[in-house]
């Protein structure tokens, strides 16, 4: 049989298309991995892995919980205790929206073996929720007057405290006093005095302390970490850091209890050391908005984010701080404000430099906050090769300027606006037969927070690691010297914004620097810029 | 005549049809294929709608290196086949399940959250239209027209 032409193009045709189909496909995938493994060996990240923590075995730890409000109640959920309401709430939700996996997410987390023993709550409602909730047949949680009684039970080993700033201290001391371990809410003390005598109590003890900055056990801030030392930004000059709220919640109104009321709430051990002032419910359950009990934006929020980025930089305690702000959203009565700016200097922190030796030094931490507006500025930390947004998830674009990848972008192997890393723990990258992404993610590093598809809350990896601590010894991700430097810097900012000055840190004598003629705890502790707002004690 | 001239122009237009269908598959398979990074876990991972669980289960550690492997050689079987005309039908066959499956994880309701799409659908969306056009595929077969299977039609 003989082949015409024609026959051998009408059989054969498509074999060239084949072929040079196959051909682009492997050039265009080998190319681009190329440029992707170009920059990523150049980069040299290690994406983090989830912490490995040794189990925690034995006897149960025994817990006792002081303050069972908002955060004492969530705390408890980490630890593996959720209240019937709760529960009951959360079902609800589910069904009205199937996207609620709060229950779910309970329910999947893994158990702590932890034993709850006691509460201590100065409101009746509060503590007898925990109780009923928490009480098996076998056991039943006990509930303790105060603090002392609690510790000095003999029947707990570990407290976690969520009371109010201003107790934060003294119960955090009296327990390390009797080796009893801790973890208490930030910020970690109330005022500056309190800050040196919590240091010496709990350097002192043999328990173990630890500063509720979940956001230490935060996947991508490992990785954010080893991106900074391995010098992928260059010298970091600015960091720019915010709170963006807009609700009522946010601002710190919370809900007031029906069954509130003198007989069941225990006033006078809720004031402890603050002025006496008679019952007021709007104190009790707002208490965050008094300097008396709270600390406002500065000790509530900016020290998350001062410590997420001492976590990542270790840049310790400013060298000077300026703050300013006021009662700009919330006129109701407050003494804290509630638009706020601080900057914090550094001004002989460095991250390495891929410059001329000496051109680059100094560092300017930048946050700025409002409760009446939401929209979201992310964190960004502003080097001169690159700059990073740092939250859950990680990016990093490389600057026009910079001197380090100069020949890269030269080459269009970088492009400004396009990022040359991405950290995301939680990806899902739709990709199957849609086209491929533009961007470069990190290797294999994208599911790991998803540990056997489960998603892992941040505070129960921080409590776990507490609890594996006081088992099994090893340290804990913010302990003393993290929460010293924590509370220090969100007490100079509180000092500034009240001042109206800028307030120095002497890094030698380890102190603020004196101000002639003035009392930096009194101050801390006075009713905001007192001669403009007037002490609040209405009744609500 | 004017028989025969419309019966070309539609074998023409299917061959069309399927070789630019084979050139997609083959494509998207290879570029698998090169990637060894490349895994279905994201698209699987965010699935929607009725067959959600099914995916889920997919992604399971021990079970996701095989869907993997699956996935790019099927693409890659209905590339070849409609490429170069042969076995066309068992490709189509091929074709319309990875489609159905890729559909099924993403569809285009109203009511779900639609994830990465590049354009707007309703009900609709080229998944569902490329599915379709491999029906016709199977239906009028054409590699005795143009592919492979010419030679085995002539030796018939």
């Amino acid at each position: 049989m003989k082949w015409s032409r024609r026959d051998l193009l009408k059989g054969l045709g498509g074999l060239p298309i084949l072929g040079a189909v196959w051909w682009a496909g492997a050039a265009n995938t080998v190319y681009n991995r190329r440029g992707r493994t170009e920059i990523l060996q150049q980069l040299d990240i290690t994406p983090s892995l989830p912490p490995m923590v040794p189990n925690i075995g034995g006897e149960p730890i025994k817990v006792g919980i002081i303050g069972f409000g908002i955060r004492g109640e969530q705390l408890c959920r980490s630890l593996g205790f959720a209240t019937k309401e709760w529960m009951e709430e959360m079902k609800i939700e589910a069904e009205i929206d199937p996207k609620n996996k709060a229950l779910e997410d309970f329910l999947n987390q893994d158990k702590l073996n932890v034993k709850l023993v006691g509460v201590c709550d100065v409101f009746d409602v509060n503590a007898e929720r925990a109780i009923n909730s928490f009480s098996t047949s076998e056991h039943k949680v006990k509930r303790y007057d105060n603090y002392q009684e609690m510790i000095h039970s003999g029947e707990v080993e570990a407290v976690v405290i969520a009371t109010p700033d201003h107790w934060h201290a003294p119960m955090s001391i009296e327990a390390l006093n009797n080796n009893i371990h801790v973890y208490v809410e930030k910020p970690m003390t109330h005022t500056v005095d309190e800050t040196y005598s919590l240091r010496t109590a709990a350097e002192q003890s043999k328990a173990i302390f630890a500063v509720g900055h979940q956001h230490r056990q935060t996947l991508s801030f490992k990785t954010a970490k080893d991106i900074v030392e391995k010098g992928t930004l260059g010298h970091i000059s600015l960091i720019q850091t915010n709170t963006n709220r807009n609700d009522d919640n946010g601002a710190w109104n919370y809900d007031i209890h029906s069954k509130a009321n003198p007989d069941t709430i225990d006033w006078e051990q809720f004031l402890g050391s603050a002025p006496k002032i008679p019952f007021n419910k709007n104190h009790f359950f707002r208490w965050r908005k008094w300097w008396a009990y709270g600390s406002g934006l500065s000790g509530d929020l900016l020290t998350h984010d001062y410590d997420r980025l001492n976590c990542v930089l270790n840049m310790g305690i400013p060298h000077s701080v300026s703050a300013s702000g006021g009662i700009y959203t919330h006129n109701d009565g407050r003494d804290v404000p509630d638009v706020l700016q601080v900057n914090m200097e550094f001004p002989e922190f460095s991250t390495g430099s891929s410059q001329a030796q000496g051109k680059e030094k100094g560092m300017t931490f930048c946050y700025s906050a409002t409760l009446g507006n939401a929209f979201s500025r992310p964190t960004i930390l502003m080097g001169h090769d690159a700059t990073m947004e740092l939250g859950n998830t990680l990016t990093v674009w490389p600057d026009m300027a910079s001197t380090r990848y100069a020949e890269m972008l030269e080459a269009e192997k970088m492009l400004p606006h396009i990022p040359i890393y991405q950290y995301n723990p939680g990806a899902n990258v739709p990709d199957a037969i849609s086209s491929a992404t533009s961007q470069y993610f990190a290797d294999k590093g994208l599911m790991w927070t998803y540990i056997n598809g489960e998603r892992v809350d941040s505070t129960f990896l921080h409590m776990r690691e507490w609890l594996s601590a006081i088992k099994n010894g090893g340290n804990v991700s913010c302990g003393i010297k993290e929460g010293f430097e924590e509370a220090i810097a969100a007490h100079m900012a509180g000092i500034s914004w009240k001042l109206g000055r800028k307030i120095e840190w002497d890094t030698d004598m380890e102190v603020i620097k004196p101000i002639a003629g003035v009392n930096f705890d009194e101050v801390l502790l006075s009713n905001g810029k007192s001669e403009i707002f007037p002490v609040a004690t209405e009744q609500l | 005549m004017i028989d025969s001239n419309k019966d070309r122009n539609v074998n023409i237009s299917i061959v069309l049809l399927r070789v630019f269908i084979g050139w997609h598959f083959l494509y998207e398979g290879v570029i698998k294929l090169f990637n060894p990074e490349w895994t279905s876990f994201g698209y699987l991972a965010s699935a929607q709608g009725p067959l959600k669980p099914f995916f889920f289960l997919l992604i399971n550690p021990s079970i996701i290196g095989w869907v993997d492997v699956l996935n790019m050689a099927a693409l890659i079987i209905v590339g070849v086949t409609f490429t170069l005309g042969i076995f066309e039908k068992k490709g189509a066959i091929v074709a319309i399940g990875l489609l159905a499956l890729y559909y099924l994880a993403h569809p285009p309701f109203p009511w779900l959250d639609q994830l990465n799409t590049e354009g707007n659908y309703w009900f609709v969306n080229k998944n569902l239209i490329e599915l379709i056009a491999c029906i016709l595929i199977y239906n009028f077969p054409t590699g005795h027209y143009f592919g492979l299977n010419y030679f085995i039609k002539k030796n018939l």
